[in-house]
């Protein structure tokens, strides 16, 4: 075996890839076979750094270097520079937009400073297709501990004590969940992952699994020992293809190491997994809908109870959780349940990975303690809002989730704070606007998401959401009014109070908390018929100020919809009828003789 | 591959793959490691800094030190080449000249080891900014 000096680690993860990593990989090989260097260094492709905003990421050990931005173009240059002679190759460094100094080691990166990698910990930092990187970081100890020196009692204990709960959005406590599935008795059980990741803007389910694949499989065979279940599915959407494919590999190999299969490491205990893939519909992510559509039927909600632990799959007792609840499991095993309690608050223990995205500079990936506050997030971790913009609101939660504002940010982030400002924690999609989004407009958007993934079987959901997304788009056209107000209020309230299943009793909240944080900029709407922001385009005119205009014809020529007439060198007019607002006609006038109002 | 059939087994095959992996977990926290940087510019390659890189990895994995070996640019002594930093836990990083294998093996035997102090310390001319 070769003896490796350093090791060259390069993102593999969906972004990262789609900017050519798998070439980088390729010509970091090559540059390094030039030079003699192949056994000196040793290229790996790993899972997602978080740090999407600057892929794709190379990282270079043991010096920890942080190259942002990679191209295959700039692999010989890594290699000659950085790894022949030691000089790291500072135009791909990250630069602290604070100080525009290059930040080398990504230990001292903000974004990196304030996180605990727990679900995350080995993303980024092993080979998700190599099952020998995970046994080298503990991987299967955790099962090994359980099967051979556990009861299924001791574990549920641990767990319990531990005070996790469940990453996908409830927050159920997650020991408690797999004691209800033990206590029924019955000649099989299962044990579902719920990958089923559908909130706009969330990825980190996916992450996980493209990056840490064994850590769930290895947690789904501990609870099969807790609950008695043999057999496992992993319900995933068929549109994440490369966590498909990495799952794939990791099942083989677990199989093949005898780490799924009969009488897992010599026990007698026997356990392995299935794949089943969803179509991508939203509402497969509340459990029983999921069921339904592993069992082949339309993917709609059931009543609840029976609760899956009763009567799920195939109408057997079943286990569902979250592929980010299931990847903190090994770790609370090995390495104790005081550890895990003692990070995060009082009533929500450990971390929580959140997809930040929106107007914000460092879109990505992080983990961070619970009870972290969203201004530490937003503006430490996140390294603020794009352009130098003002802050004005971030989404919580996706759908079902709500806007926290400026107030909200320097309350700590666990479940029970964040229900308590109205929004909820999902399944941790964080998406930071600024001054230029309309608030009325983001609740619109999210509703016209919920009409669209509503099932349909139930009359709140489906006549409901219909009826608030009407309602909001009369207001984005200046044609709303007071009593529109109202009725949102009250038919929110309405399917809030009455809806099937969780996806219904939720998607309102996106309405709501605008409401209650925002209800100036709804009252503008409506009794101004002025959008702050600028985005309600109907609401705009469009107006040529006579004194400034030279009649040089410009904008009459560019107008898309000839709504703009008037004689050679005499000002020109703008007939509000025919504009239809695209704003060609202020990028053309020289004058600045065309206003917005 | 064959199975893995017991605790144990899984146990022992985790040492020993743990080694390829040993270069990554150290350095997630070469602060509580011994840390050495050897000059590779190209008076420091020239004069062998190759070969005491090498060295210094296979003899301290040998010896049972636990250490992060990282190359770095020229560091000012090409009168002295090759130049080694390093820094043991909790102490002041200190800078040795003319390291040869020789001088290499006398470094870690005696200066990482066992805190004595070795011949051909270079008194630092420089700070390290942190970054």
């Amino acid at each position: 075996m070769a003896k490796y000096n350093q090791h060259l680690l390069v993102c593999g993860g969906t972004g990262c890839r789609a900017s050519q990593s798998d070439a980088i990989v390729e010509s970091l090989n090559r540059a390094l076979t030039e030079r003699g260097l192949e056994n000196e260094a040793k290229v790996v492709m790993t899972g997602c750094f978080g740090f999407c905003e600057k892929g794709p990421i190379v990282k270079v050990l043991p010096d920890n270097t942080f190259y942002t931005q990679v191209t295959p173009a700039d692999c010989d240059e890594i290699v000659a520079e950085h790894i022949f002679k030691g000089r790291k190759v500072n135009r791909l460094l990250y630069t602290d937009p604070e100080n525009q100094e290059h930040v080398s080691d990504s230990k001292h990166m903000g974004f990196y400073r304030k996180q605990i990698r727990i679900a995350l910990r080995n993303c980024g930092f092993i080979d998700p297709e190599n099952i020998e990187e995970y046994i080298a970081r503990d991987g299967y100890a955790a099962l090994g501990k359980v099967l051979l020196e556990m009861t299924p009692e001791q574990v549920l204990d641990d767990l319990i004590k531990s005070g996790l709960r469940g990453r996908g959005g409830g927050g159920f406590p997650t020991g408690l969940k797999w004691q209800l599935t033990r206590k029924v008795q019955a000649d099989q059980k299962y044990v579902v992952c719920n990958a089923d990741e559908g909130d706009p803007g969330a990825f980190m389910d996916r992450s996980i699994l493209e990056g840490d694949p064994h850590s769930v499989l290895e947690a789904m065979a501990i609870n099969g020992f807790c609950t008695g279940a043999t057999k496992g599915l992993i319900y995933i959407r068929a549109e994440y293809p490369l966590a498909i494919n990495r799952l794939k590999i990791a099942l083989k190999q677990a199989r093949e190491f005898g780490l799924l299969g009969e009488n897992i490491l010599g026990s007698d205990f026997s356990f392995d997994i299935e794949l089943r893939y969803g179509a991508g519909a939203f509402v497969c992510g509340e459990e029983t809908a999921l069921i339904h559509s592993m069992e082949g039927m339309r993917g709609e909600p059931t009543f609840k109870p029976p609760f899956p632990s009763e009567s799920g799959y195939m109408g057997k007792p079943t286990n569902v959780n979250n592929v980010e609840t299931y990847a903190n499991i090994p770790v609370i095993i090995l390495k104790g349940h005081e550890w895990f309690a003692s990070i995060g608050t009082e009533k929500s223990k450990g971390t929580k990975v959140f997809a930040l995205a929106g107007k914000i500079n460092n879109v990505g990936l992080i983990e961070v303690p619970m009870g972290t506050t969203l201004r530490e997030v937003i503006y430490e971790i996140g390294g603020g809002i794009k352009d130098g913009k003002q802050f004005k609101a971030v989404q919580t939660g996706g759908p079902s989730g709500g806007c926290l504002t400026a107030k909200h940010l320097d309350t700590p982030i666990d479940y029970d704070n964040l229900i308590a400002a109205g929004s909820m924690m999902g399944s941790g999609g964080m998406i930071v606007m600024d001054e230029d989004d309309c608030m009325v407009a983001i609740a619109k958007f999210y509703l016209e998401f919920t009409v669209e993934e509503s099932c349909g079987k139930c009359s709140p959901c489906r006549i409901g959401n219909k009826r608030l997304h009407e309602i909001l788009e009369k207001i984005t056209k200046g044609e709303g009014t007071m009593e529109d107000l109202e009725n949102l209020r009250n038919l929110s309230q309405v399917i809030k109070d009455t809806a099937l299943c969780g996806l219904g009793q939720t998607s309102p909240n996106p309405v709501l908390s605008t409401l209650d944080n925002f209800w100036e900029e709804y009252l503008e709407h409506v009794t101004e018929k002025k959008c702050r922001a600028g985005v309600c385009k109907h609401m705009l005119r469009y107006v040529i100020e006579p004194d400034a205009c030279v009649g040089c014809t410009a904008c009459a020529r560019n107008c898309p919809v000839n709504a703009i007439s008037g004689e050679r060198k005499k000002a020109h007019e703008i007939n509000q009828e025919i504009c239809i607002k695209c704003g060609a006609c202020v990028e053309k006038c020289k004058f600045n003789a065309i206003f917005v109002r | 591959m064959t199975k893995i059939k017991s605790l144990a087994d899984l146990r022992k095959i985790k040492e020993d793959l743990q080694e390829k992996i040993r270069l990554r977990e150290n350095a997630d926290q070469p602060e509580k490691l011994v840390q050495i940087k050897v000059g590779m510019a190209t008076s420091g390659i020239a004069s062998g800094a190759k070969e005491v890189m090498n060295f210094l990895i296979e003899e301290l994995e040998k010896r049972n030190v636990e250490a992060v070996v990282t190359q770095t640019g020229d560091m000012g002594y090409c009168y002295a080449e090759p130049t080694i930093e390093v820094i043991v836990p909790g102490k002041e990083p200190v800078v040795f000249g003319n390291v040869t294998t020789k001088k290499a093996d006398e470094i870690i035997e005696k200066y990482i080891k066992n805190g004595e102090l070795v011949d051909g310390i270079i008194p630092r001319n420089y700070e390290t900014i942190d970054n």
